[in-house]
């Protein structure tokens, strides 16, 4: 995912900051080598207001006919919006602590994928089968 | 000369991180994505079971939920005009945009609670349904999440009043950035799959 813009910017190059004086390495620690911009933050502002006021309109104003259609949209809105926050608010990029984040991230998601995806369909089966004897045999019966 | 054709086996300078209290803050906000990762899960399960009680529908109100997800968002960029502020070196207007997040923090704190006690009064409290069980467990921790964030900016706030933007303070107001905007990233999946799946026929 690419930072519009320049976000993100190092003004040390990444991990050059070694070695140097004394106090060049306590600010290194202090401020953190992130610099952020105004625009940054009000480009992320302006697309997570219409990619919330969206999925909001087409809920309250039942624009779909179909609740499984609008379950999808407003998902895929979410999953934008998650996208937009992480890289205009939480500064996210391939390149922040040496591309660490983005591993602990993607890491993260791994396991947020596994854990709801699995408890759905194990639960989902698990409904399923444990359906009481008389339901399942009801069109066998006399 | 051949001392030093010998291998060595250290490291001639010790790798340090850079930043290293931002990359293990980043660390939690992951496994605090996980714990959120296992309320969605449970509600994704349990949240059609009604036990005979109100559904979703009959009991959200979305206007509410769209205020509530307004004072959120816009405490998301007057913490980050706040950041902005503290780049610049400007203690005071820094500590005005902290007050303000925090003012919009608050309210939907308050907006949350509003809610929760009507749902309460109604007889829809979290011992109703295995839904409104984990209705409650999900957004519930999610709001104490929001509260745990308004002490721990309340603290920082007069922690740089008296000490000023020195760099211990500029890294912990780094630390409550990335929590802030975490937690509106979890909201975002509060609002859809919670709040406006919830209310879809």
């Amino acid at each position: 995912m690419s930072v519009g813009g320049g976000v993100v910017q190092y003004p040390d190059g990444g991990g050059a900051g070694h070695g140097g004086t004394g106090g060049g390495h306590g600010d290194v620690h202090g401020s953190g080598a992130v610099h952020f911009t105004l625009r940054g933050y009000v480009t992320g502002f302006l697309g997570a207001v219409i990619l919330t006021a969206i999925p909001f309109w087409l809920v309250m104003g039942r624009t779909f006919g179909s609740s499984g259609i609008t379950a999808a949209v407003i998902l895929a809105f979410a999953a934008v919006q998650i996208v937009v926050h992480m890289v205009y608010f939480l500064h996210m990029s391939p390149k922040s602590e040496g591309g660490w984040n983005l591993l602990a991230l993607l890491f993260t998601v791994m396991l947020v994928v596994i854990a709801l995806s699995g408890s759905l369909w194990v639960m989902y089966h698990l409904n399923h089968n444990m359906m009481p004897e008389s339901m399942q045999n009801m069109p066998n019966m006399p | 000369m051949a001392a030093e054709a010998a291998p060595r086996f250290y490291l001639t300078h010790e790798h340090h991180p850079q930043n290293g209290t931002l990359f293990g803050f980043w660390l939690y906000l992951m496994s605090d994505c996980l714990v959120f990762a296992c309320l969605f899960a449970v509600y994704a399960v349990l949240g059609r079971s009604y036990a005979g009680g109100p559904a979703g529908a009959e009991l959200f109100e979305l206007p509410l939920v769209a205020v509530n997800t307004s004072l959120l968002l816009l405490s998301s960029i007057t913490y980050g005009f706040a950041m902005l502020e503290m780049q610049r070196d400007r203690l005071r207007t820094t500590l005005f945009w902290l007050a303000v997040t925090g003012l919009l923090g608050a309210g939907f704190i308050g907006i949350e609670l509003h809610e929760f006690g009507n749902l309460i009064h109604e007889g829809a409290g979290p011992q109703r349904s295995a839904f409104l069980s984990s209705f409650f467990t999900l957004v519930g921790t999610h709001g104490l999440h929001v509260t745990f964030g308004i002490v721990w900016l309340v603290t920082l706030m007069v922690q740089s009043a008296k000490h000023g933007l020195i760099p211990e303070n500029r890294r912990r107001l780094m630390c409550l950035s990335m929590f802030w905007h975490f937690l509106d990233v979890v909201w975002v999946g509060v609002f859809t799959f919670v709040y406006l799946m919830g209310v879809l026929p």
